[in-house]
């Protein structure tokens, strides 16, 4: 086990390496002069030719590509991700202060998923066949299939502009006003949720699908072992296995789903942060929120997949 | 029945015949092959299925609900929202077409040599492909999007390279049970190149699950448009797309609701038409995987 841990945090790391390294030189190398990080394009057009080559020899744009990456990386190492030409702050703090507001809802959505997916996909799996499979199956498949942002804006005419039930946009912590933050993240959640939910019911549905075809649990029904007893003990723990797995891509896909809820519902977290400052040529900030949103990712599966080798004793003592 | 003594061969079935009938078994599945179908049409015979130029501003119509003149109303500019709608998917066919296509062929190309060779090559290629895999599809495509300067080629790049990883770890895996096979161990003892027994050899033998991963994935591709037209990324005004529509008419969603439903059922529609066509390429292709669905 300890191995296999190693192992992964090894490749983990690497893979955050290369991450930074992509998103590097994703900056760099596109078109566009490489001084637009730290300056806008009025700044560029005022200055004269001696004063920008100055700015660059301190931005260190005249050193070899190599330098500039490792002094890049040693910053961000020091947590010092550049500074946010729009607002004038560093992008550590500018990200730090809406990290936890895209997590709350990005977990809530991860949460949901499980909660509401899984069950879902056992109930089709020991019902296929039936009515409540016909009618869930197509329920996911509907769910996989709507664009996110347009059930937010279908969400938002209904409960919001129509029943007058809910608040339409806004975000207000929920130490301050809990009751306002949960009605104002009911919406935004549940659009973020649905896709979770919809695949990891697919996934939970063929995988079950595949487990109980298996000799034990022939074994078990041959027991005489009572139903519950044999989906839940035998059945389920090996039918999680593939669908834990597959959970840390799902995380991914919320992320990239929050980049267009937030900008539907207003609310001030990383993925209105990334699209403002790719619509303001912020890069600095752009830069930072994708190393930070990738990393992130990385850093979860490696959980998701330590917790597999917990999962699966195959790997454990493989 | 046979006379004793004699084996009874059952009758030969045409494979081609096999695969129709499975295919075609489920309804869901010939639902969405022909929503496909009038889609490719749609786009293809825009120009003559739409009543308006989607361009053309009706300005004594402006906003109008749907009427028998405009079955979907008008938009603030009073442009018909029926012909946008048709113009728009062939905006979005283009899209996923050739992102599909950068993609598929980057990801063949990259997995192939991934598998085929393995070792060093398949552990950089695949590290990389997971460094890709990190970044969630829509924020990959907008900051390339973006960073590449807008407009509907670098939307079709960016989608592209966001797609490449899934493409390359499929052949990967394809390649690498395939490379086991026996009549690949014969062609390298008679001296074929790596090349040679990779295209004629490894590459065709992969094609099924990377065609059912091509239509699942154009799902994906018309959803990660849309989001990005949405975004205001890719189309330039007053080109239309379903994304884009459905961002303009979210400013009138109190008096012209049908402005922003209108395109997302089209997108949905051609999504789910995808996905099931792909089940079905699945199931027809795959026989061990049916009954898992």
């Amino acid at each position: 086990m300890a191995t296999y841990i190693l192992r992964r945090l090894i490749m983990a790391l690497i893979i955050i390496l290369i991450v930074t390294v992509i998103v590097f030189l994703t900056m760099r190398l596109l078109p566009g002069d490489p001084i637009l990080m730290w300056l806008t394009q009025d700044d560029l057009k005022q200055l004269t030719a001696e004063q920008l080559q100055i700015l660059r020899h301190e931005f260190g744009l005249d050193k070899p590509m190599f330098l500039q990456y490792t002094d890049w990386l040693s910053g961000v190492f020091q947590g010092n991700l550049g500074t946010s030409i729009r607002y004038n702050t560093s992008v550590t703090s500018e990200v730090l202060r809406r990290i936890p507001i895209t997590l709350h809802l990005g977990l809530l959505a991860f949460i949901l998923g499980f909660v509401f997916g899984i069950p879902a996909g056992v109930i089709c799996a020991v019902k296929r066949g039936s009515l409540t499979d016909t009618v869930i199956t197509t329920l996911t498949n509907i769910g996989i299939t709507v664009p996110v942002f347009w059930l937010g804006i279908l969400m938002m005419y209904v409960f919001s502009l129509y029943l007058r039930w809910l608040p339409t946009y806004g975000y207000t912590s929920p130490f301050e006003d809990f009751w306002l933050n949960t009605r104002q993240i009911i919406m935004p959640v549940i659009c973020l949720a649905v896709f979770p939910i919809a695949s990891t019911a697919r996934q939970t549905r063929s995988s079950m699908l595949e487990v109980m075809r298996q000799d034990y649990i022939r074994t078990a029904w041959s027991k005489g072992l009572i139903e519950r007893r044999v989906i839940m003990k035998h059945a389920l723990k090996n039918g999680l296995i593939p669908i834990v797995t597959l959970s840390g891509l799902g995380l991914g896909g919320i992320l990239g789903g929050s980049v267009l809820i937030e900008s539907v519902f207003a609310i001030p977290g990383m993925g209105r942060l990334v699209i403002a400052s790719v619509q303001n040529h912020d890069y600095a900030v752009t830069q930072g929120i994708t190393l930070i949103i990738a990393s992130g990712i990385i850093l979860v599966n490696l959980i998701v997949d330590i917790s597999y080798g917990w999962l699966d004793p195959r790997i454990r003592l493989g | 029945m046979a006379p004793p003594g004699q084996i009874e061969i059952p009758p030969r079935v045409s494979e081609f015949w096999r695969f129709y009938r499975v295919f075609l078994n489920r309804g869901l599945v010939v639902f969405g092959l022909v929503v496909v179908v009038a889609f490719l049409l749609t786009a293809a015979f825009s120009p003559w299925l739409a009543p308006y130029d989607p361009y053309e501003q009706h300005l004594d119509n402006l906003l109008q609900p749907p009427s028998w003149q405009h079955w979907l109303g008008t938009d603030t500019l009073g442009r018909d929202t029926l012909s946008r709608i048709i113009f728009a998917s062939r905006t979005t066919l283009m899209v996923g077409v050739i992102a599909l296509g950068i993609a598929a062929i980057v990801g063949m190309i990259v997995g192939l040599m991934a598998g085929y060779f393995g070792g060093w090559v398949q552990a950089v290629i695949m590290r990389i492909m997971d460094a890709l895999m990190a970044f969630p599809m829509i924020l990959l495509a907008l900051v390339i999007a973006a960073l590449l300067g807008g407009g509907l080629r670098n939307v079709m790049i960016a989608i592209g390279i966001a797609l490449v990883p899934g493409y390359a770890r499929l052949m990967c895996g394809q390649a690498l049970s395939i490379k086991e096979n026996d009549y690949v161990l014969a062609e390298q003892s008679m001296g074929a190149s790596s090349v040679r027994i990779m295209l004629r050899h490894v590459f065709p033998n992969c094609l099924p699950p990377l065609i059912v991963m091509i239509t699942m994935m154009m799902g994906m591709a018309v959803l990660a448009e849309a989001g990005l037209s949405y975004l205001g990324i890719g189309i330039e005004a007053p080109a239309a797309a379903w994304g884009g529509m459905i961002n303009d008419g979210y400013s009138r969603i109190t008096t012209n609701p049908i402005l922003s439903f209108a395109p997302g059922i089209a997108i949905m529609l051609v999504v789910f038409a995808f996905n099931m066509v792909g089940d079905g390429l699945r199931d027809a292709l795959d026989p061990r995987l049916r009954g898992t669905f």
